[in-house]
């Protein structure tokens, strides 16, 4: 299982639709305790690909984030973007780009302005396996 | 010589270059990996070149991108 706040949920919604048209990116982390992902901050930043089909986390903000992490002991538990009009599961590049088997990869759909959708996946190779992702 | 390398203080051998401390490191899939030494980030075609020096601080980042 994996848990995000509400809070943080909405952070992310909120940023994702404050740059569209444009895909929207981030960091999360946490902690683990007994195998579930406890998400504790979510992380906001740059696309720097500016696009509405890719993204490309903006390496100097992610180095950022990693010392906030180390210094908060969070560890990082994946990173999440958006698909401003595509549904929520990974592309193939998306896959291709997914080198952590371990990490968590979250996409929030927002082809449906109406009703987002957020999912969360464990990527291996070019498989894509939904994790039980838990809102409260 | 004493350097940082992600947050974890360690004792390696002078003359270390960049090159030959992923791969002391281990650093997997180190294509899709950027470098910073001391905050400032090393082009991959220096990372033979880039020799670490005494206290640095070294980060290994994975490129994080796609596309839907």
């Amino acid at each position: 299982m994996i848990y995000l706040k509400k809070t943080d949920y909405e952070k992310i919604l909120n940023h994702a639709k404050s740059e569209l048209p444009n895909e929207a990116c981030g960091l999360i982390a946490g902690e683990i305790k007994d195998g579930n992902k406890l998400i504790k901050k979510v992380y906001l930043l740059t696309n720097t690909d500016r696009s509405n089909e890719h993204f490309s986390i903006d390496p100097k903000e992610q180095l950022s984030a990693i010392k906030d992490m180390r210094e908060n002991n969070l560890v990082p538990l994946g990173n999440w973007h958006s698909h401003p009009e595509s549904p929520s599961r990974p592309s193939e590049e998306d896959k291709r780009l997914a080198y952590d088997s371990k990490a968590s990869y979250m996409i929030l759909s927002l082809m449906d302005s109406e009703n987002p959708v957020l999912n969360s996946f464990k990527i291996s190779g070019n498989t894509a396996e939904k994790e039980n992702l838990v809102i409260e | 010589m004493f350097i940082t390398v992600a947050g974890e203080k360690k004792e390696v051998k002078d003359g270390l270059t960049v090159a030959q401390l992923i791969v002391d490191e281990n650093v997997e899939t180190p294509q899709y990996v950027t470098v910073s030494v001391n905050d400032n980030f090393v082009d991959s075609k220096d990372f033979e070149s880039t020799v670490i020096k005494d206290n640095d601080s070294i980060e290994f980042l994975y490129f994080m991108g796609g596309g839907q």
